[in-house]
């Protein structure tokens, strides 16, 4: 099983033939709510994971609870649905154990950040060769309609008819916070931007962390219009892209340094060139996070694309090293000889 | 003159002293030289939680027994006949447990005023009659030791250090334990440390020496080896043993062995024994929660090793809805539960059989687990074989219960042949199972479900939580669902087909008694049967090794006698469920003090039982 080679970040380079969306598509029928942003999503993974070039047969998509956990049952792929917040964990366990395989989790905000943000962390900070799909739709759907982590402050539902006392989470910067090593964020229904955002995913080596805003036609229907509808995603999608200057709204507004040193959003004409920043995703995580922060929500002007993209040990890999490193030093176990160590006697 | 050696067939010493003094140590090596010299040997360690209790106090008071013999033994002894008491809170804190007429050899040193007070003494208990009736021997083990070490230029704290070696080698000299098994142990232990080896070979020798040239011991003592079956021993403790038994069947499987664990008192031994066997293949990893660790455990699993997690009562509760959805996934998964005494953080290094109705019942929904249960420290190897063999075999998550007493104490093994050891055939899918089709869930002639695991070609399949019928689709039929967890019982009832019917020690065959037991009461049930039969009463004895399901005679070996006592170190969980099961009227024995059941007290209740 594992006399594969290792190519890294994206498991795996099989000699299969030529792959296509349907070699990743179950025939499973799809049930979430007609209109819902999971089937943008799920069409667009369905059509990239062919160009990995990687066989279904070693891909492994793994999801918790809540309406992203249906995943699973949709891609053609070994597949496993867990428990409430624990996917992370139950992928840790696969790609350490396995760090041949193309491992993805798929997860929501509820599930992400909730109840099983304790896993989240820990995933983003061991470096486990992990692509995490996080849907953010900002509510609680599956149970019909609860805020979630990342709902905004004064949020009504059915379990704040007087509005939420919670601050929400701001999901880029608590990965970035977690020591990830890829973070991204991208919009369910830009297809072209998703796929690009998921290519550069799979090519890291480790754990990657994908924000995706997702509409929940039903219960928070709207929540990103700003980004999504075409029309104002015009004007208030900030797209980074590495090397260059963070210039959006069609190029009349930009981000800059401002004059107390922080991120500022400002009219190109009026802003003087060098005050332009220029992405960068291989620097310190504090431009990441001022960009995670220069627009917390989105309900203004937002950055998607890559934050941070950084190299460092991979899980599973040092895993394998470590037990080839003690078998080098000390020699292949013999278990015999294990049972023997130490004081022993004879009994005739 | 030589001093008389005085026989003796067994022999029960508790070593107490300050939690830094190194009693553990202490202990550990008076263990390793009489398991050498090949007496029947129990231990039992008992201390404190915390680190670094504050110094001379009672309760920082750490102590470890030993009982050898030169016959069969069973438990670390019910009252020592020797206390090595280190300070003054160690002779308050363990005077109680002597037996009446014992020994009890102090440092002398450590009685000043100062030391009484912390211990809650008002007066010197060495001069105000407290021992009375005790045989005492007042040893200056401090200053004889700094004085031993002298020459060594080691500050005073460090050669006071050495007094626990000092006390070693005066009680090997009692008992004429070989010296070249702790001589050789230090020289392994500290050889590259030439001061701290000179140093604990100088008290070392010093404490042997006193013993025997002084005229403060007119005896010595000598245990003959006991009767055992040939073969080659050696002294393990339940910790040691399970972790090994795990590598085993990782072995025995071909299976690499995944451990993933969150700290925690006793079961963090099992995570430190396997982080050292890297060479062996054994993948750790040290979770960030209890639930993490069990997940991670499942995961490896599904991607077809042997995964294990490993923790103690409160880790158990925080697992369970993990256990359940490894029910559902039906893979191969061994949860081992060192129980400690709960509820709770309750008293984490303290002993309890507690977690049996945990293991049975402790998940929502009609959630069955095969439970085994070890019942001797050597035992834990086979125990964890076992559960694992059963894992893989049926597909299932198993809960392996041990226990404090069982990972801490230690007792001569003989140590199995390797390829004596139950063959584990993990049996991967690798084809279709329905025509051209692959059906995750159609079941063998064990009703166990296909492992196709990641990477086999053509056999792609979703598993989860949610309820599915044969296809692996979900399915929210209802008759699909009663099929479903009718199965999944008849799974693991199925298991009882390849287990060892219960066996029962009844040597007139005619005792109307039954002792029913599990776990690590098995030496205490053993021992209290000997000393009953001894007086000319019969009793009977059975052992419980699998405690879901049952050994398909249990039934017919209960109704066989008109009386079943159940001794537990809890309120009565197995008697509960055999009751349940079997309708006998099963009576409990029940201690629930966060130590063992002694002998002497089953003994006791055995008799009242047959009284009644």
């Amino acid at each position: 099983m594992s006399d594969v080679e290792n190519t890294g970040g994206v498991g795996r380079t099989d000699g299969v033939g030529t792959l296509s969306k349907k070699d990743f598509t179950s025939e499973r029928e799809v049930r979430w709510c007609p209109g819902c942003g999971d089937y943008a999503i799920l069409a667009t993974v369905q059509s990239f994971m062919p160009e990995l070039g990687i066989s279904p047969d070693n891909t492994v998509f793994v999801s918790g609870i809540g309406c992203s956990g249906r995943f699973t049952y949709y891609m053609d792929t070994y597949g496993v649905h867990g428990i409430h917040g624990r996917a992370p964990a139950l992928a840790t366990g696969i790609a350490a154990a396995r760090p041949d395989l193309n491992v993805w989790v798929v997860t929501g905000d509820g599930d992400a950040l909730s109840i099983g943000g304790n896993h989240i962390i820990h995933a983003l900070r061991r470096n486990v060769n992990i692509k995490i799909l996080m849907f953010n739709n900002q509510i609680y759907g599956l149970t019909k309609g609860q805020y979630s982590p990342t709902s905004e402050e004064g949020k009504v539902t059915k379990s704040t008819p007087f509005g939420s006392l919670d601050h929400p989470f701001n999901p880029i910067a608590l990965a970035l916070g977690a020591e990830a090593t890829f973070v991204a964020r991208s919009i369910d229904n830009d297809r072209q931007h998703l796929t690009q955002v998921l290519r550069q995913a799979a090519a890291h080596r480790g754990a990657a962390f994908v924000e995706i805003y997702q509409n929940c036609i039903v219960f928070n229907d709207g929540a990103f219009d700003l980004l999504r509808e075409k029309a104002q995603g015009v004007h208030n999608q900030i797209r980074l892209e590495h090397g260059k200057p963070i210039i959006f709204d069609e190029g009349k507004q930009c981000i800059s340094v401002g004059d107390n040193g922080r991120l500022v959003i400002t009219d190109v004409e009026s802003t003087p060139p060098e005050r332009i920043i220029v992405h960068d995703v291989h620097v310190r995580p504090s431009l990441a996070f001022a960009l995670a922060h220069t627009s917390p929500w989105p309900t203004e002007p937002t950055c998607i694309g890559v934050f941070r993209e950084v190299e460092r040990p991979v899980y599973g890999e040092a895993m394998e090293h470590q037990i080839e490193a003690a078998t080098e030093r000390l020699g292949k176990g013999d278990l015999a000889k294990l049972l023997h160590s130490g004081d022993t006697w004879t009994v005739n | 003159m030589a001093k008389q050696v005085e026989e003796k067939e067994d022999v029960v010493i508790r070593f107490a002293g300050d939690s830094g003094d190194g009693m553990q140590l202490t202990g550990d090596r008076f263990t390793s030289a009489t398991a050498v010299l090949g007496n029947d040997l129990a231990t039992l360690p008992d201390f404190p939680a915390e680190i670094r209790a504050p110094a001379g106090t009672v309760h920082g008071v750490s102590a470890f027994q030993i009982h050898f013999a030169s016959e069969h033994i069973m438990t670390p002894g019910d009252h020592p006949n020797v206390l090595v008491a280190m300070n003054p809170a160690a002779l308050k804190a363990e005077l109680e447990s002597v037996e009446k007429g014992g020994t009890v050899i102090v440092n002398e040193d450590a009685f000043v005023q100062r030391n009484l007070e912390k211990a809650g003494y008002t007066r010197n208990p060495l001069d105000d009659g407290t021992l009375d009736g005790y045989q005492v021997y007042r040893v200056p083990m401090t200053s004889i030791t700094v004085r031993a070490v002298e020459e060594l230029g080691l500050s005073r704290k460090e050669a006071e250090r050495a007094k626990n070696m000092f006390a070693l080698g005066l009680v090997s000299w009692m008992y004429g334990r070989p010296v070249e098994v702790t001589l050789d142990w230090l020289h392994r232990k500290f050889g590259d440390k030439p001061q701290v080896f000179d140093a604990n070979v100088a008290a070392f020798k010093a404490g042997y020496n006193f013993g025997e040239t002084t005229e403060v011991f007119a005896h010595s003592y000598r245990v003959k080896p006991a009767p055992a079956e040939p073969g080659m021993y050696r002294n393990v403790s339940g910790a040691t043993a399970l972790a090994w038994g795990l590598v085993a069947a990782g072995e025995r499987s071909g299976l690499p062995l995944f451990y993933a664990s969150y700290p925690i008192t006793p079961a963090s031994e099992l995570l430190h024994e396997l982080s050292r066997l890297k060479n062996f293949g054994v993948r750790t990893l040290q979770a960030e929660d209890e639930i993490a660790a069990a997940n991670v455990a499942l995961g490896a699993s599904f991607a077809g090793q042997l995964g294990v997690t490993g923790t103690s009562g409160p880790g158990m509760d925080l697992k369970a809805e993990t256990l359940g959805l490894a029910v559902m996934l039906e893979l191969p998964m061994v949860v081992v539960d060192v129980q400690r005494a709960g509820p709770s953080t309750g008293m984490p290094t303290k002993t309890e059989q507690t977690d049996l109705l945990l293991a049975m019942f402790g998940r929502h929904g009609e959630s069955p687990i095969p439970i085994v249960a070890a019942c001797s420290p050597a035992n834990c190897f086979d125990a964890a074989v076992e559960a694992c063999r059963i894992a893989v075999k049926y597909r299932t998550p198993v809960v392996l219960l041990s226990d404090t007493f069982l990972g801490n104490s230690s007792e001569p093994w003989r140590i199995p042949d390797i390829e004596s050891l139950p063959e584990i055939d993990p049996g991967f899918a690798t084809g279709p199972n329905a025509g051209t089709e692959f059906l995750p869930y159609l079941r063998d002639g064990n009703l166990a479900r296909p492992w196709a695991v990641p990477g086999t070609p053509g056999l792609r399949h979703q598993i989860g939580g949610l309820e599915k019928d044969e296809t692996g689709s979900i399915s929210y039929d209802p008759h699909n669902h009663e099929r479903m967890v009718r199965m999944r019982a008849a799974k693991v009832e199925k298991i009882a087909d390849g287990i060892p019917p219960l066996e029962v020690d009844d040597p007139g065959g005619d005792a109307t008694l039954l002792v029913l037991g599990w776990g690590s009461s098995y030496g205490t049930i053993r021992a209290a049967a000997r000393r009953v039969r001894e007086r000319g009463r019969k009793v009977a004895t059975a052992h419980m090794y699998h405690l879901n399901p049952f050994p398909k005679n249990t039934g017919d070996v209960l109704r066989a006698y008109e009386r079943v006592l159940v001794p537990e170190t809890n309120t009565g969980q197995l008697a509960m469920l055999v009751r349940a099961k079997y309708l006998v009227d099963a009576k409990t024995y029940s201690k629930v003090q966060g130590m063992p059941i002694f002998a002497e007290e089953l003994e006791n209740a055995i008799l009242e039982v047959m009284q009644a």
